[in-house]
């Protein structure tokens, strides 16, 4: 979708402002965020994929104000709600009202490391050969789908060169919307600053994006 | 803490509703809590995860692989090769780590590495993210003007050499290895180490020279 979150080449949002020594977290709050949102990802209710989407969904305005912790807990109330584990009523009350949904696991402490150790490999195996090769000259798609994708707007209809096969990948554009995996073959596209920006870019600058097989025409 | 300055009720909080962070205070207790209560989350697993990232998994992983890169000339060639497989071999893999990509710095390249639809970071290796990193001026600026982004990092690049920005948009995640300083003949993998910094491997900066460090 061309949401709030497709933000490469935007201008007006201002100095990215680095903070010398920054902590890891800036309240106590934040800390909760994280561990609240990654212990819900373990009930194995949704994907990876439709979490971004949820985040991208935000209003624009609440998107762009918000910290990315904010933009995390929003986007989990959606993702929760969706899914039957919590009703609006409790989150506006702060306290359990009926039984929801039951998840595929329940993360407890005793399980934390091995769970971030083993992480969430996206790569699948696919039968197909790969229908580009290194050096290949190749065209980005031109597509404006309200639903998820990972091509991002200023890759859009774009002549690039393939730089790598990475391997085969779960399709976020089809995950997100609970649509399968539908594992694609995934490049390393490289374009040239000029090509991408246009009169003005930097002509030093090349700019790379993985795409999968599908965002991608031949020339 | 200060997550118990509030209630739960929303009419004894004496805070401004449009302050967003005694807002997600709140948020993220009931959201908490009501979790907590339906027995869907253990917020002693929360602690653990939080103990995880604030003293287990941080840019000193990242720094370790740099500085065995520097050394090992074998290690930097399975590095380039299949990075998910060298880093794991020093015990770094997991959530954000699971497909890595090391890209390396020369004398006439320099790499940045952007996510400009979300917040992708190789977590493995250098930990969580800074805030800079999830914002949206570094993320929409990144790609089109990324020496001006250097230059607000104090890092300004000779005009020739090349820029190349690698974003984020799948599941590989990038790691920058820097240049190794000179006058670093002597040390040693940990006292190199020293000298690889979080923005050097994301490409903001560059490693620190040995003077720099002390």
């Amino acid at each position: 979708m061309n949401g709030p979150h497709d933000l490469g080449g935007s201008h007006g949002l201002g100095p990215v402002a680095p903070e010398t020594n920054e902590p890891y977290f800036h309240a106590e709050w934040e800390k909760r965020a994280l561990g609240v949102t990654l212990s819900c990802g373990a009930f194995g209710a949704w994907t990876i994929d439709e979490s971004r989407h949820a985040r991208e969904c935000l209003p624009p305005a609440t998107y762009l104000s918000a910290s990315y912790y904010e933009i995390w807990t929003r986007a989990l109330e959606t993702l929760l709600k969706r899914h039957g584990f919590v009703t609006q009523a409790e989150l506006d009350g702060g306290h359990m009202l009926e039984k929801g949904t039951e998840p595929k696991r329940v993360l407890k402490a005793d399980m934390v490391p091995a769970v971030l150790a083993k992480g969430g490999p996206c790569d699948r195996p696919v039968d197909a050969r790969p229908r580009f090769v290194v050096g290949e000259q190749v065209r980005t798609k031109n597509f404006n789908p309200t639903t998820h994708t990972r091509l991002p707007r200023y890759a859009r209809a774009k002549v690039g060169t393939i730089e790598a096969v990475q391997g085969s990948f779960v399709f976020p554009d089809d995950n997100a919307h609970g649509r399968g995996e539908s594992a694609q073959w995934l490049y390393t596209v490289v374009f040239d600053g000029g090509e991408i920006w246009g009169k003005g870019a930097d002509p030093t600058l090349t700019v790379s994006i993985d795409a999968w097989e599908s965002y991608l025409e031949h020339l | 803490m200060s997550e118990h300055h509030h209630g739960h009720d929303h009419h004894d909080h004496d805070h401004h509703h449009d302050n967003h962070f005694t807002d997600m205070e709140a948020r993220v207790k009931a959201l908490e809590t009501v979790l907590t209560e339906k027995g869907l989350i253990d917020p002693a697993a929360i602690d653990a995860i939080v103990e995880t990232y604030e003293t287990k998994i941080g840019p000193r992983n990242g720094a370790r692989v740099v500085a065995k890169a520097w050394t090992d000339a074998e290690f930097a060639d399975w590095l380039k090769r299949d990075a998910t497989a060298a880093i794991a071999s020093l015990g770094y893999t997991g959530r954000q780590g699971e497909h890595m990509c090391a890209v390396f710095n020369t004398a006439d390249t320099h790499n940045l590495v952007v996510c400009t639809l979300c917040s992708c970071y190789p977590w493995s290796v250098l930990g969580l993210p800074p805030v800079w990193y999830k914002a949206p001026p570094y993320r929409s600026r990144a790609v089109i003007d990324p020496r001006g982004v250097l230059a607000e990092f104090g890092l300004r690049l000779a005009a020739e050499t090349r820029i190349r920005v690698w974003d984020s948009t799948a599941e590989l995640r990038y790691l920058v290895v820097p240049e190794r300083p000179a006058g670093t003949d002597d040390l040693d993998e940990e006292e190199l180490a020293d000298l690889v910094t979080r923005d050097s491997m994301i490409g903001t900066g560059l490693a620190l020279s040995p003077e720099a460090s002390r």
